[in-house]
């Protein structure tokens, strides 16, 4: 793929003391569309504001096409921001929105062929090429018309749409979007995923956006950073990022997961419930502790006496595609997605393939995530004085 | 319900209809009649031998005016700009002195700048005039700050300019602080994001501040008698003097507050064309 753009080299952030960000290394290249995800707080928005320029990393560096630019401010550089609530200018039109940023004088400096800065003059658009080129982004976001309405007069979609021209239109190598669609209805927001992605292939520059909707992140990028806690949790394509989590916290944040203690006995060989399971992982100690990942959709319901576990269903919900199944296997209650229907109290076995199973190094997140006991009717069945959990757990080990 | 609500603005509208509207009205029929009541333009047609008093009145409103904006817009931007414990403070000492009645603050400015007053005294004591007088071989042992126009816009920059504050602050410190990070992540520098952002915003605020600040200078009395001596009779005096001074007459006196006023709010109404579309904008 292309060359490096920006890279960010152990850049570490604090506000009063709170470690905001903890030595972020990455890199990102030119015309790629990267995706910074995480939970509100994990420090998507504030790695994206660094790159912005609006504010200056605490330690670490900040690289732009090989040059330097921690002290570079915002309107030095060559990136332009969507803003989370559009920030559109409320004293001017769709079209002086838009052209903020041309009507700027532009300071060009001329270098002889040393490459020495021999003198700077300010370089001024003329009205017809900011027209021109204000019209043209009109076009590409589909705002054709528009351009003497107030943007108090539009609805989110439009807002949203003025504010990615208003960007673009200054042709950055770079367009930063902090959570672009975290306004908009479902609906809209499905269109505008679809909108922005053949947006950045049109216009051909690097996209880097912040989110915290795994949807987004997966249906938009090239490459997906997965943060929590201001560090990197891991880096790739959605694919490698849904297939391949490297922890608990990364497999229960993109998708829905059953995260389980394992053992890996051998090369290939993993031990879930005191049942060896066939995966494709490799490269572990012999017998090390592990967390093991089993995807809802991976999972196939076969009659009991087939099954490679077996288990009792306590809650089915209808999701349309498919039915989310809960299944309780000796205590530990997992996450099937099936479009068959399994009723409430039936014995059920579950097979699963060896690339269905996803191994990974115990980590700080392991035993937070991936058990779906607070996910069923638990809750209920626990203020239900008849209820004994013991019998059904006895009933499990007698199998 | 909107009816039954409406209810609770009796009192207002009818304190209003008693006090404001019924006096207007008194005012225009005095202005258009004689002592006896029968009707006449003759105050109107009258009205020419005051012309330099008139344009004494909107000049120096117009000075202490722009004085006013001149440092309140600043004042109020540093205000909004700096953290809250720099506003208490600020806030404060711009209404410390509006805690203290106007006529009052007005006598202590007389105090200051009378030719034996504070001021005089204070420069007499480290020896200014003897310096000035050895330099320039003249003979002065006071400087005149008082009875003079600029006492007179003195009094009204001091007296007005929380009126020019106080808006122009509120209307900095709502401004969102995502636009200004859009300014200059655009390209604008802290000098563009000033002019093409926060100025425009704010002129809302500059507008009421102005209006707030123009009307009572305009018409004012206390001040020019106060720290003006007299000497430089403005409209408010000239009103004053034909309701209780020697010159009584309340008919040309409700001529010339009639006149004044149509000429403030054709002001105001040219002033708000040019904050077209600025929603606030506050019409006095």
């Amino acid at each position: 793929m292309a060359k490096e753009l920006i890279r960010l080299s152990d850049c570490t952030m604090s506000f009063d003391g709170e470690v905001v960000l903890d030595k972020i290394n990455l890199y990102i290249r030119d015309k790629e569309f990267l995706t910074l995800l995480g939970p509100s707080g994990c420090g998507k928005t504030t790695t994206l504001r660094i790159i912005g320029g609006f504010q200056t990393p605490t330690a670490g560096d900040v690289f732009f096409d090989g040059v330097r630019i921690n002290a570079v401010p915002p309107h030095k550089r060559a990136v332009n921001t969507v803003f989370q609530k559009y920030a559109l200018f409320p004293h001017l039109n769709v079209f002086e929105n838009i052209a903020f940023g041309l009507r700027i004088p532009k300071t060009v400096e001329e270098r002889n062929a040393d490459g020495k800065v021999t003198g700077r003059r300010k370089e001024k658009l003329s009205e017809q090429e900011i027209e021109e080129r204000v019209m043209e982004m009109l076009r590409v976001v589909n705002l054709k018309g528009f351009e003497k309405r107030r943007v108090n007069q539009l609805s989110g979609g439009q807002q949203q749409r003025v504010a990615i021209a208003r960007a673009l239109v200054n042709r950055p190598k770079v367009l930063l979007l902090d959570e672009p669609l975290g306004a908009l209805d479902l609906k809209l927001r499905k269109d505008m995923q679809s909108e922005l992605k053949r947006i950045q292939q049109a216009m051909g520059i690097t996209f880097i956006y912040v989110t915290h909707d795994q949807e987004e992140a997966l249906a938009m990028s090239d490459t997906v950073v997965v943060m929590d806690q201001g560090k990197i949790q891991q880096i790739g394509t959605p694919e490698d990022i849904y297939n391949e989590p490297k922890n608990a916290f990364v497999a229960d944040f993109i998708g829905e997961s059953n995260i389980l203690d394992g053992i890996m006995r051998a090369d290939g060989v993993v031990e879930i419930f005191n049942r060896r399971f066939a995966c494709l992982d490799k490269g572990f100690e012999k017998d090390e502790p592990v967390d093991v990942v089993i995807r809802p959709e991976d999972v196939d319901i076969v009659p009991e006496d087939q099954g490679q576990l077996k288990g009792t269903v306590t809650a089915v919900t209808f999701k349309g595609v498919h039915y989310d199944t809960i299944v309780d296997f000796y205590g530990f209650k997992w996450l099937i997605q099936t479009t068959d229907f399994c009723p409430v109290d039936s014995r059920i076995g579950i097979k699963i393939d060896p690339d269905g199973i996803h191994v990974m190094k115990k980590s700080q997140y392991s035993g937070l995530f991936g058990d779906y006991s607070s996910y069923s009717e638990e809750y209920d069945e626990i203020s239900d004085a008849d209820y004994v959990p013991e019998e059904e757990e006895g009933e499990s080990h007698e199998e | 319900m909107r009816n039954k609500r409406s209810l609770f603005a009796l009192p207002y509208v009818g304190w209003m209809a008693l006090f404001v509207i019924a006096p207007i009205i008194m005012v225009v029929v005095y202005a258009f009649t004689t002592a006896s009541f029968d009707p006449t333009m003759a105050n109107f047609t009258g009205m020419g031998a005051y012309l330099t008093i008139f344009l004494r009145s909107f000049q120096l409103a117009l000075v202490a005016t722009v004085i006013c904006l001149l440092i309140g817009y600043p004042l109020a931007y540093v205000m909004a700009r700096e953290g809250p414990g720099f506003q208490k403070i600020a806030m404060v000492l711009i209404m410390l002195p509006m805690w203290v009645n106007f006529l009052l603050r007005t006598y202590a400015w007389m105090a200051i700048l009378e030719n034996n007053g504070i001021l005089n005294n204070f420069f007499e004591s480290i020896g200014l005039f003897d310096l000035i007088n050895s330099l320039f071989g003249t003979n002065i042992d006071h400087f005149r700050m008082i009875r003079t126009q600029g006492a007179v816009v003195l009094g009204m920059v001091y007296n007005y300019l929380p009126f020019m504050v106080l808006p122009i602050y509120s209307v900095i410190i709502k401004l969102d602080h995502s636009l200004l990070e859009a300014a200059q992540d655009l390209g604008a520098s802290s000098a563009g994001v000033f002019r093409r952002v926060i100025f425009p915003l704010s002129l809302p605020g500059i507008l009421s501040g102005v209006t707030m600040v123009f009307v009572p200078s305009v018409s004012t009395f206390a001040i020019s008698q106060l720290l003006g001596g007299g000497t430089h009779m403005l409209l408010g005096n000239l009103i004053e003097l034909q309701f209780l001074g020697g010159a009584y007459n309340p008919h040309l006196g409700s001529a010339i507050a009639l006149v004044m006023m149509v000429i403030v709010i054709v002001c105001m109404w040219i002033m708000n064309r040019f904050g077209e579309g600025e929603e606030q904008a506050v019409v006095l």
